[in-house]
């Protein structure tokens, strides 16, 4: 086996075990982390089995088997942002609302102080 | 019908005083809602001492969804009309008349005061009256409507709107973004011409590159807004 394939490999296993074991010790909840599994588990797929990344290299035309991992791991990074990017949105919606929530209680709260 | 005014305020203790003895005195009985979005200065002491209602949000929002908390707050304590007037000064009492006849009338949902439709002069520094000139020739082409003064910030709506604005209110550029907005829900927008006073910043702020940058960015956004799905109400 190609030392660079070996290396991809070993790296691949060392991210999925660190993602199952946030995942275990409730820092990472599953709902984020299907992605990174799934990521890692498809680039351990074509680092470890030779046959497989030479067929696909081959098939889109890529002269140098092992820059397709890159090629894969890059995609996987910009589909992994985006997909956080659309969670920062929802988070900041909702802090948002709850702000202006807790503006418009507050004042209710005053106001009933000065009732009584 | 109930009538809200609602003030957001950023740090402008040296103008939102005046500013709510200006209205007092003109409309004793109206109703008045400052937005303290957050400020790090005395804003929400001085207009607690005039007597208004205050909503302090918990950190600053940014103007957009500083408003939006006021139109929260109309539309949770049943008012007919929500009115925008801005803190510093540049929005006048005595137009607001003007600008709520058309929604009383149930001929306008949202009215939009224009100091290009008036006869005043209204000074302002060249950039800034190119940018509003050019944007105001895009939006009108977007909404198939003239819009004068597309940046103007003195507005009142009916409760359709105030239902509208607190469900959907742009974050960024509030003003021209919100106008398009409102065009895809099919709601009824009327400008209103009235005089407004001159900002008081003292020297000329906007240089002609913000003036360009600031009309680049709000542009981007107004075509974003007309990519958004938005029902029609």
């Amino acid at each position: 086996m190609d030392k660079i394939l070996l290396i991809a490999t070993l790296v691949d296993i060392l991210i999925f075990v660190s993602v199952i074991e946030l995942i275990r010790r409730n820092r990472l909840k599953e709902k984020y982390s299907l992605l990174w599994l799934f990521s890692a588990l498809a680039m351990l797929w074509f680092s470890a089995s030779r046959k497989t990344l030479h067929y696909v290299s081959a098939l889109i035309g890529i002269q140098y088997p092992p820059s397709f991992i890159f090629l894969l791991a890059f995609f996987f990074l910009i589909v992994i942002n985006i997909h956080f990017s659309t969670v920062i949105s929802k988070l900041s919606d909702r802090s948002k609302a709850l702000s202006q929530e807790i503006a418009i209680l507050r004042e209710m709260i005053e106001r009933n102080k000065g009732l009584e | 019908m109930k009538t809200l005014l609602i003030i957001p305020a950023y740090n402008e203790e040296q103008n939102i005083g005046n500013v709510l003895d200006n209205i007092r005195q003109i409309h004793p009985a109206v109703d008045i809602v400052v937005i303290d979005d957050g400020s790090l200065d005395a804003t929400l002491t001085v207009a607690k001492t005039k007597g208004v209602t205050v909503l302090t949000l918990p950190f600053n929002l940014g103007i957009g969804a500083a408003m939006q908390t006021g139109y929260h707050y109309a539309k949770v304590n049943g008012y007919d009309i929500a009115v925008q007037f801005d803190g510093d000064g540049q929005h006048r009492a005595d137009q607001l008349e003007a600008l709520l006849k058309p929604i009383e009338c149930g001929e306008a949902d949202i009215t939009i005061g224009s100091r290009f439709l008036s006869k005043g002069v209204y000074e302002t520094e060249v950039a800034r009256y190119m940018a509003i000139r050019i944007l105001s020739r895009i939006i009108s082409f977007l909404v198939r409507q003239k819009i004068t003064d597309p940046t103007s910030g003195f507005r009142a709506v009916n409760r359709k709107v105030m239902h509208f604005f607190c469900d959907y209110y742009p974050d960024d550029y509030p003003e021209p973004e919100s106008l398009v907005l409102l065009h895809k829900a099919g709601l009824r927008i009327v400008e209103v011409p009235v005089l407004m006073e001159k900002r008081l910043i003292g020297t000329s702020s906007i240089t002609l590159f913000r003036g360009v940058y600031y009309m680049v960015k709000v542009i981007l956004a107004v075509l974003i807004d007309m990519m958004k799905e938005v029902p029609r109400r």
